[in-house]
């Protein structure tokens, strides 16, 4: 242990402690803004290039950064002092003489650490004036939005997109005045190998990085009576969107999320979770297939497009592995521009699929040209769950007291299995209760009893649960032992996907998302990291999915009454023909 | 169903199907570096790198910095990182004189400012730009490590020492292709 002094206060810290953290020991915030700490996710970004956190330790001549400085024996640390004081100002100063300062009409408005600084500091005026970045906005591609005269060169999103997740779009480039961050040659995102997982978006301070909006495009959805305007919710939004009303992390609000969508005017209320469950059916009968003819294991997972953007660049040649199965969001796009479409007696085209996601990539995935068959989109908006917050502030409906509404049918009811697609492990947890059955209740002439239920079956495989980038677990089902792994974060997909390449690891079935944690990490949810909390915050949303899942009735997807009459109605059996042309997909290399 | 797997040339089939000879030979000069599965110590070798690509292409277009990432196994953005840092490299085609002005602190104060200014007068192009017909690059540098001549002025490989203004119209004479 190493003995140290802050503001004349003893303190006893482990050996390669900060000052930064040896201080929050003691109950004092030095402000950073540059550093960021994925504690949960083991990477820490400590660039020390803002000098926001600069401290005076007495005896050396310059002020200490506290986030990248070491404890030492005997240190006597002053995070108060006038010069200290001064010198942060200072710093500020600087970086806001070199921004734009149009926080009033900006989309981080509220939500920016330089503009918190700015207050916290209490900025009145600033000293400083002179020639400011001008750089041209990129908001090409259908996700992301990069506007780098806001950035401040703190890094993170370079930490977030090359460390983190393996991407490696965004880099450091120029020099001096002209440095800032950019994709090779400057490239649009979307020529870029970038997979929109929007992690970037998530670590930056400030408005350089944010997402591409469909708000305007939606509000003209609603107010056209031409249009039949219906939406789908995401697992992951329900656990997270109580945050920008000031309720507790890891407060269920899926009641109020219903009410909300309906007080401002959509047609139908859905849930993506039903389509999860119909995602389930779907790739639980390939993994089943697989798994009887011993053949192309491991099974992917395909939910999630950030991975699957990821698998198209980066690995091109392992393409026949995911589950050919679409993401929840495409199968319910799929299902209700035909069967709902018919169903109610409107045209395809009139009908306005809108997705509330707590992801970026799902704006990419919904304008891929396959998810538009005769030109006509399945999924037309997707909204992050900020912008459906932001909408639902516009809107002035009182979200904190609104009553606890229901899903509609036939697309809105779904299983404890499906709700747990919000969090990493959940969507293999949820392919295992339908496997195990289907396993369990094996057919004497081969076939599989698709909506039986299997006594003493497992349902909590706890083993796949929790934030850890890289779960495995070895599953009993029957006679069959089951290897699985759950990966989350693209760095730890890469490591897990080089080792089944080279035949290191053998799994049966594998699931992979790109944030790290899973959905309830997305690009698109309120900022967690950025403002307060982190991962006591992801911990909270990831204890409320599993208690949301523990509150339904039923808890396997194929148990869910309205699957069960699509297949009777409409789609025949899983992986039938129909089934095959509405709900499966297929992937490209890009290189 | 369209799709996105309508397939084009790629940037690396383009580069070799446009410039085979030297794509072959900055291939051949990589298969010479101690290339491994650590990044680390592959980004040892990524200045070396990018300049037997500049010396071999003349410059560095988006088609050769992928070739160097791929075979280096570095990212692409990590590369135009660096290229974007040093002003000696460049990603866009470059004059066959490269006239490069050093800048450096002895040079400065001796006043290879002015010489920058003369150059661009009278080759009526800025720092940084190559002339219309391709002949000639402008360029400054921070020190060639020859601070006894200064200001000094690089012409490719030669050296002109205690360069002043008015030397400058015969520099730019000596450029004969």
């Amino acid at each position: 242990m190493v003995n140290l002094k802050i503001n004349n206060n003893p303190v006893s810290v482990p050996e390669g402690t900060t000052i930064l953290e040896a201080a929050a020991k003691l109950g004092l915030k030095i402000p950073t803004l540059c550093h960021i700490n994925w504690d949960c996710f083991h990477v820490e970004h400590r660039s020390g290039s803002c000098r926001i956190c600069v401290v005076e330790v007495t005896g050396k001549p310059n002020l200490a950064p506290a986030c990248c400085t070491p404890v030492a024996e005997g240190m006597d640390v002053h995070t108060n002092t006038m010069r200290a004081i001064q010198a942060r100002r200072t710093v500020l100063e600087l970086l806001l003489s070199n921004h734009p300062k149009d926080c009033l009409v900006c989309t981080k408005n509220q939500n920016c650490n330089l503009q918190s600084l700015a207050s916290e500091f209490n900025i009145q005026t600033i000293r400083y004036e002179g020639e400011q970045t001008k750089l041209a906005v990129d908001d090409n591609g259908a996700a992301i939005r990069r506007d780098m005269s806001k950035c401040i060169m703190c890094r993170r999103c370079e930490t977030a997109c090359n460390v983190v997740q393996t991407v490696g779009v965004l880099s450091g480039v120029n020099r001096g005045f002209n440095a800032t961050v950019a994709p090779q040659n400057f490239l649009p995102l979307d020529q870029t190998a970038c997979v929109f997982c929007g992690q970037c978006v998530l670590a930056c301070p400030v408005g350089a990085l944010t997402e591409i909006s469909y708000k305007d495009e939606v509000w003209q959805a609603l107010n056209d009576p031409s249009k039949t305007v219906i939406v789908q919710t995401a697992p992951a939004v329900r656990v997270a969107i109580g945050e920008k009303f000031d309720m507790q992390p890891g407060e269920i609000s899926t009641g109020k999320l219903v009410a909300a969508l309906r007080r401002l005017g959509f047609a139908k209320v859905f849930d993506t979770d039903w389509s999860a469950d119909l995602t389930i059916m779907e790739e639980a009968t390939e993994l089943f297939g697989r798994i009887k003819s011993g053949k192309n294991l491991p099974l992917l997972t395909s939910c999630c497009p950030g991975w699957v953007n990821f698998l198209e660049h980066q690995f091109p040649d392992q393409l026949h592995m995911p589950s050919t199965a679409k993401s929840p969001q495409q199968m319910f796009g799929a299902i209700a521009k035909s069967y709902y479409a018919d169903l109610i007696g409107v045209d395809p085209s009139d009908l306005v699929v809108v997705s509330i996601m707590p992801c970026l990539a799902k704006k990419y995935e919904a304008g891929r040209p396959e998810f538009a068959p005769n030109g006509v989109r399945d999924v037309d908006y997707v909204l992050s769950t900020r912008e459906l917050a932001s909408m639902i502030k516009e809107a002035g409906v009182m979200f904190n007291s609104l009553p606890d509404e229901d899903y509609d049918d036939p697309l809105g009811e779904s299983s404890g299995a499906s709700v747990i697609f919000g969090a990493s492990g959940g969507v293999l947890e949820a392919a295992l209760r339908t496997a195990a059955d289907w396993i369990l209740n094996a057919q004497p002439d081969g076939s599989i009893a698709y909506f039986e239920d299997a006594a003493d079956s497992p349902i909590d495989f706890v083993a796949v649960r929790g934030l850890e980038g890289i779960k495995e677990a070895t599953v009993k089902i029957g006679d069959l032992e089951l290897k699985a792994a759950v990966v989350s974060g693209l760095g730890n997909a890469r490591k897990l996907l080089e080792k089944i390449r080279s035949g290191e690891s053998q799994y049966h079935a594998i699931e992979i998302m790109a944030c790290p944690g899973g959905c309830i990490n997305g690009g698109g949810q309120p900022y967690s990291f950025c403002s307060c909390g982190g991962s006591d915050v992801l911990e909270a949303r990831k204890n409320a999915v599993y208690r949301a899942d523990e509150g339904k009735a039923i808890r396997k997807s194929h148990l869910n009454p309205s699957i069960i009459k699509i297949y009777k109605d409409f789609l025949g059996h899983p992986n039938s023909e129909l089934a095959h042309k509405l709900l499966h997909t297929h992937y490209c290399a890009k290189k | 169903m369209t799709c996105c797997c309508e397939k084009t040339e790629s940037a690396l089939e383009k580069l070799a199907r446009l410039e085979p000879e030297k794509t072959a030979q900055l291939n051949a000069f990589i298969d010479t570096l101690p290339i491994g599965k650590d990044i680390e110590s592959n980004r040892a070798h990524l200045i070396i790198a990018l300049h037997q690509a500049q010396g071999i292409f003349g410059y560095l277009p988006s088609e050769v910095q992928q070739l160097i990432a791929e075979r280096l196994k570095l990212t692409r953005s990590e590369i135009y990182g660096v290229i974007s840092f040093y002003s000696y490299f460049t990603d866009k085609p470059i004059g066959r004189f490269k006239i490069n002005v050093c800048c450096g602190t002895a040079c400065f104060v001796k006043g290879a400012n002015l010489v920058v200014e003369q150059f661009s007068r009278e080759l009526n192009i800025k720092e940084g730009e190559t002339s219309a017909d391709g002949r000639f690059f402008l360029g400054v540098l921070r020190c060639v490590g020859a601070c006894s001549l200064a200001p000094v002025v690089m012409v490719n490989e030669r050296v002109y020492g205690n360069v002043t203004p008015a030397m400058v119209s015969q520099i730019i004479a000596d450029c004969k292709d």
